[in-house]
């Protein structure tokens, strides 16, 4: 069998050749450990009054891992979205409108949860 | 757009064939936790809402925070919330299996088999267990 070589050149019908396959493995593996560790902050926060959530929370180790955890997840969220619409919705229009729309709305969920991280770290 | 809609939606469209899909193979563990792998990772998208919600309640200050602990304790809240930990928590072992057959291994008939399985019951009893000591970090069930 002969690899049709203008398509390896032209990284195929996305025209990224197997980027988003592999930086889905990347966050993912990366997921695991700060999954965990979410986890762990959550358990830990249960219950506790508003005061002692915000001290811990903006605390920097606490803070940091929160903030990796919601750009990694971002990451990837935003490519397996990006699958799951190109799998189902056929209609180009709605396509379109439906990848916008994801990226919207990961950009948005991101955006409003590193603010609110940052601004309970920096006590402002 | 022009370029699009003239390839795609005016221009003459042959029948292509299709692989066949979900109704014609038969019921099975490997094919419904690829299935839950799926559904668990979409459900979640829309469960980090919850996420971000939490955060920023609790920059804004202790108001709004006393709404998200309000929700979160009733009793839809906390049935939302286990369904998040199974989500979260089936999603990251559901991973690790296709983690595990990306090194090519784990494809054997039996192995396979192994795998789901290990899915669902490791998903469902790590969520037990988080739980239990979420419920222990709270001192009880409140």
């Amino acid at each position: 069998m002969r690899t049709p070589m203008r398509r390896v050149r032209g990284l195929g019908a996305a025209h990224s050749g197997t980027r988003d396959f592999w930086h889905q493995r990347v966050t993912s593996v990366a997921g695991i450990p700060l999954t965990i560790a979410l986890v762990v902050i959550v358990i830990a926060l249960l219950g506790r009054s508003h005061a002692a959530v915000v001290q811990i929370l903006g605390s920097p180790i606490v803070a940091i891992i929160m903030l990796l955890f919601i750009i990694n997840m971002a990451y990837h969220m935003w490519i397996g979205m990006q699958e799951i619409i190109v799998d189902y919705v056929h209609e180009d229009k709605l396509k379109l409108a439906s990848l916008m729309a994801n990226t919207f709305f990961v950009i948005a969920v991101v955006f409003a949860s590193v603010f609110a991280i940052l601004k309970i770290s920096f006590g402002v | 757009m022009a370029e699009l809609e003239a390839g795609t939606t005016t221009g003459p469209r042959r029948a292509r064939p299709l692989s066949p899909h979900l109704q014609v193979y038969k019921m099975m563990l490997t094919f419904v936790m690829s299935g839950f792998h799926r559904i668990s990772g979409f459900v979640l998208y829309f469960g980090v809402v919850l996420l971000a919600w939490w955060l920023i309640a609790a920059a804004a200050g202790p108001n709004a925070y006393a709404n998200v602990e309000w929700f979160m304790g009733s009793w839809i809240g906390r049935l939302v919330l286990l369904g998040y930990t199974w989500a979260l928590l089936h999603h990251m072992l559901g991973g690790i299996r296709h983690l595990i057959w990306d090194t090519i291994h784990g494809f054997e008939p039996a192995e396979r088999e192994m795998l789901a399985l290990a899915t669902l019951v490791g998903s469902i009893s790590l969520t037990v267990v988080v739980w239990v000591v979420g419920y222990l970090a709270m001192g009880g069930p409140r």
